[in-house]
């Protein structure tokens, strides 16, 4: 790079200094993001980009565009994981600095908890949530893209992180002080704080979103008892969502006022009391952990009782473990800094706290077998995530109430073992759930299946890859292994059971590449979905084609039994032998608008404004915040309509007309 | 050639089972330090680990034979001939059952676990009990004794056969001070000063290291602790009083700078470097001593006897 550029970008990005991974990073992204605008350009895409994608307000689009976020950034967090284990199988020749490591291991954390986990759920709530409800789209459709797109743009504001100015380096949970200015004077903190919050707008609005579609926009006779347990699921996560980011914007906002505007909060000087950080931090961060585990659990709930071709064990039960996990989530959270010295009286509470949440869990996982009990099983990919959920997640909870044990945590906190813990429930229990219901939901969002005998070499690649990866790091735990460190002493004897662990690593990876190729091959040659109903599913998307029409339902159900769908199946009904070309009406659906992504766009530049403090940036961002908005407000043409003769004739070209 | 292999079959579980028997030994090994305690402390957190993992595996070998049996069971295969109940949706009795599996085993944990964790936050009954005031800074460690008045950077040394009371504050970002074979670990925090007590059986050296994240030297934070007997640590005070200097506050500064230093030892320090006052919520318990700074010097004060003051 030619100096001049070099001095160029050291004095519009202060505290910056470039490295050689750096520049290699930079130019990687500049030439994708070259291929991309070219090859729009030549096939004459671009409209076609604006029209159907970025103005979309249609909940089935937004949950494609989640998942191939959710996606992309998996993949982005994978590697982040594979530079991590390669560093530490090499504790002599470390591949990657000590700063490098810090900054990776931040956005390892934070990419797979934020903008992988999460969107992945969205993807899933918003693919299915309308669709198991009967209704037309979620309750809010435009909030709904909204949400979307400060995703996306948050998403975009770490990312870019990396390239421009460095990478926040302080651990997902950025504890301070060593946050503050002091020890971190470059911008990578900023990005974080910043992209968390301009996100975390979105999330909230997603959980309002979602709460109110499912408790009102349910199909006639569809009452709380006859719901799906995974739009229980949903209610319960928004309504978590609801509580849980409102602490954690707090902790954020507050830490980035330290930064930018010097004040004094959780500062090493001036008395600052950094467990008031961590505390906030975690009054988010145990919910978190129920918010992207309640989902998976709903899932598995609607996957166990398809591929068992049976009801679910327990459904009144299941509702009330739900709930009571819902609850209990709140009240836990201390159990993250046991040794932060609240004192014994504390500590004993918040252990037996996080002991009864154990209780409802155990309940579940004896329902799911349960279920299987008396039923059919066919062992697809889907149902294949399931049955390695049952024991991964079940030796995940073990180890939980493990660290539960407060005298025990006083030795596990920090620990590998810890590690361990956390990774087994978040994968053996998120990702394994995430993709299960991919797997299981993808001939209802894109018309085909995916190829199973590939899909099921992932599944054994993720689940050996998983158990060599997070086995040895428990024993790591027990010798005493501390995480953050990129590299350690050998005498220790912590090499031998590193390099397992970055093997299962490598495995995984592998199960990624054979996944992303199961994906790519099933596009072009997968099995066509004519019935709508692959699965012989249980809930009400299976009475709909795939891909479903843009109204989703030419007329809406009346439920009269809880698997709604199935029953109707049992009496010889079907949503389309019920449907006559007279009874089609005129369907009112939202209409695009391009605020929401200008919306996106406008914080984007707050935010980035923000993190290098460039303060007239910030006022054209906000500026242009307050220009969608009050656009947005006296928008009032936002509903089309699509006319009767068109439904009849979608209907009928998909074979679900009478006469 | 079939037969002889045939009989050669039992022998292939050998190999898995010496490398499950090998994981086992090394299990006993001694770099597994959570599992070789080297005090009271330690020893107890141990005791908890393992009364936990048991009343645990009570639970997962039955639901782990349970979901095998029900898999193969019921797999949907032509001729399949277990039964096929497609409503069957719920039976009370069962339910009620593993409601009560949980609760049963979490009240053996629960039970011990409160009792321990209230028994470790007291500092046993001790004659005059030494006390370590430790100061995380980036990226080392100050012990200051202010009961001996001494120092150290990088390393302790503390009796055996005693508790010492570890006060912990931080001059920097968070760390934790562990301690693995002795006991648990307890943050640093600036502005706050927390306890912690640990105790070594025998004299030895056990090595501790920093469990949470501060920055680019922190992966080097390990330390020793040197656990002598009574006698051996009087005469390693008495030795250090008479050839180290005392640290003066440049001293202090220099340790202040983000670096990674040796091992340091001071005859004295200056009193202002450590947080005057203990703050006082988690020093709760009996046993426990509260920090007074006055004219008179350094006292320590049972907490009972705080309300006469």
């Amino acid at each position: 790079m030619p100096s001049f550029v070099q001095y160029l970008i050291r004095t519009l990005f202060p505290h910056d200094v470039l490295r050689p991974t750096e520049l290699g990073a930079d130019v990687m992204i500049l030439a994708t993001g070259v291929i991309i605008v070219y090859y729009l350009t030549k096939q004459k895409k671009w409209l076609y980009l604006w029209n159907e994608w970025l103005t979309t307000v249609d909940h089935k689009k937004i949950a494609v565009m989640y998942l191939i976020a959710a996606v992309a950034m998996l993949f982005r967090g994978g590697v982040d994981a594979l530079m991590l284990r390669t560093n530490l199988a090499l504790p002599t020749t470390p591949v990657i600095s000590d700063l490098e490591y810090n900054q990776v291991f931040t956005t390892h954390g934070t990419i797979m908890i934020f903008f992988m986990a999460m969107p992945f759920i969205f993807a899933l709530f918003n693919a299915v949530v309308p669709l198991m409800i009967g209704a037309r789209d979620v309750a809010f459709p435009r909030l709904n893209a909204m949400s979307f797109w400060l995703f996306a743009f948050g998403a975009l504001l770490l990312n870019i992180s990396f390239v421009i100015g460095g990478s926040p380096d302080a651990g997902w949970t950025a504890y301070p002080p060593y946050t503050g200015l002091l020890f971190n004077p470059g911008p990578g903190e900023n990005y974080y704080f910043l992209s968390l919050l301009i996100a975390g707008i979105g999330t909230t609005m997603t959980g309002v979103n979602f709460l109110v579609t499912t408790l009102r926009m349910r199909a006639p006779g569809m009452t709380l008892m006859k719901m799906p347990m995974f739009i229980w699921a949903t209610m319960a996560t928004s309504a978590l969502i609801l509580f849980a980011f409102p602490p954690l914007t707090v902790a954020l906002a507050m830490s980035l006022f330290d930064r930018l505007f010097g004040s004094s909060f959780f500062t090493l000087a001036h008395g600052g009391l950094p467990m008031m950080y961590v505390n906030l931090f975690w009054l988010f961060g145990h919910p978190e952990v129920y918010i992207v585990v309640l989902p998976p659990f709903g899932i598995f709930s609607e996957v166990v009782a398809t591929f068992s071709r049976k009801a679910l064990f327990g459904y009144s039960v299941m509702v009330v473990s739900i709930i009571s996990i819902m609850f209990l989530a709140y009240g836990t959270w201390v159990h993250h800094f046991f040794t932060m010295g609240a004192g014994p009286a504390v500590n004993a509470f918040f252990g037996l706290s996080t002991m009864l949440i154990a209780i409802p869990t155990g309940v579940k996982i004896f329902n799911w077998i349960f279920t299987m009990w008396g039923g059919r099983i066919r062992l697809t990919t889907a149902m294949l995530y399931q049955l390695a959920f049952i024991p991964t997640f079940v030796i995940g909870g073990a180890t939980g109430i493990l660290l539960a044990t407060v005298p025990a945590d006083y030795q596990l906190h920090n620990t590998y073992f810890l590690i361990a813990h956390f990774h087994n429930v978040l994968i053996g229990g998120t990702l394994f759930g995430l993709l299960s219901g991919m797997y299981y939901w993808w001939p209802k969002m894109f018309g085909h299946k995916l190829n199973e005998r590939q899909g099921q070499w992932a599944f054994w690649l993720y689940f050996i890859g998983f158990w060599v990866t997070f086995g040895p790091q428990y024993l790591l735990g027990l010798k005493g292994m501390t995480r953050r460190i990129y590299t350690y002493p050998l005498g220790f004897g912590w090499h031998e059971l590193n390099v397992i662990s970055t093997v299962g690593a490598f495995i995984m990876g592998a199960g990624f590449v054979v996944m992303v190729y199961n994906v790519v091959w099933s596009l072009k040659y997968g099995e066509k979905d004519l019935t709508g109903d692959p699965w012989d599913g249980r809930t009400l998307e299976w009475a709909l084609p795939s891909p479903v029409p843009e109204y989703n339902f030419a007329r809406i159900p009346v439920v009269t039994a809880r698997d709604a769908w199935w029953d109707m199946k049992q009496k010889g009904q079907t949503l389309a032998n019920s449907l006559r070309p007279e009874d089609m009406r005129t369907i009112e659906l939202p209409k695009n608008t391009p605020v929401p992504f200008l919306l996106g766009l406008a914080f984007f530049v707050v935010g980035f404004g923000m993190t290098f403090q460039w303060w007239v940036i910030v006022a054209f961002g906000a500026a242009g915040v307050v220009a969608s908005l009050v656009y947005s407000a006296f928008d009032y043409d936002e509903h089309k309509h699509v006319g009767a003769e068109v439904i009849r004739r979608t209907e009928a070209a998909l074979g679900r007309l009478q006469g | 050639m079939m037969p002889k292999r045939r009989r050669g079959w039992p022998y292939r579980y050998v190999v898995p089972l010496a490398m499950v028997v090998g994981l086992l030994v090394s299990g006993c090994g001694q770099q597994y330090v959570l599992l070789h305690p080297a005090g009271p402390v330690a020893q107890s957190e141990l005791h908890l680990l393992i009364v936990a993992s048991l009343a645990m595996l009570v639970v997962i070998v039955p639901v782990f034979v349970l979901l095998a049996i029900t898999v193969i069971r019921f797999r949907d295969k032509p001729g399949n001939k277990a039964p096929y109940w497609p409503n069957w949706h719920g039976n009370k009795k069962l339910e009620i059952i593993w409601w009560i599996i949980p609760v049963v085993l979490l009240t053996v944990i629960a039970v011990p676990t409160v009792g321990q964790t209230f028994a470790l936050s007291k500092l046993p009954k001790a004659k005059d009990p030494v006390i370590i005031d430790v100061t995380s800074l980036t990226w080392k460690w100050l012990f200051q004794y202010p009961g001996q008045h001494v120092a150290t950077v990088n390393y302790a040394v503390i009796p055996a056969g005693e508790p010492v009371l570890f006060e912990l504050t931080a001059d920097s970002p968070m760390n934790t001070f562990w301690v693995p074979q002795l006991g648990g670990m307890e943050y640093t925090m600036p502005n706050e000063v927390l306890p912690l007590w640990l105790e070594a059986y025998k004299p030895g050296v056990y090595w501790g290291h920093s469990g949470n994240f501060s920055g680019e030297g922190f992966e080097k934070m390990f330390f020793n602790v040197k656990s002598v007997t009574p006698e051996a640590f009087q005469q390693w005070v008495k030795k250090v009083h008479q050839t180290a200097k005392p640290m003066t506050m440049t001293n202090y500064h220099n340790l202040l700078a983000f670096n990674t230093v040796g091992v340091q030892t001071y005859s004295n320090y200056p009193s202002d470097t450590f947080p005057a006052e203990a703050n006082g919520f988690t020093l709760n318990g009996e046993g426990m001593y509260m920090i007074m700074h006055d004219q008179h010097g350094i006292t320590y004060m049972p907490m009972s006897d705080m309300s006469n003051h």
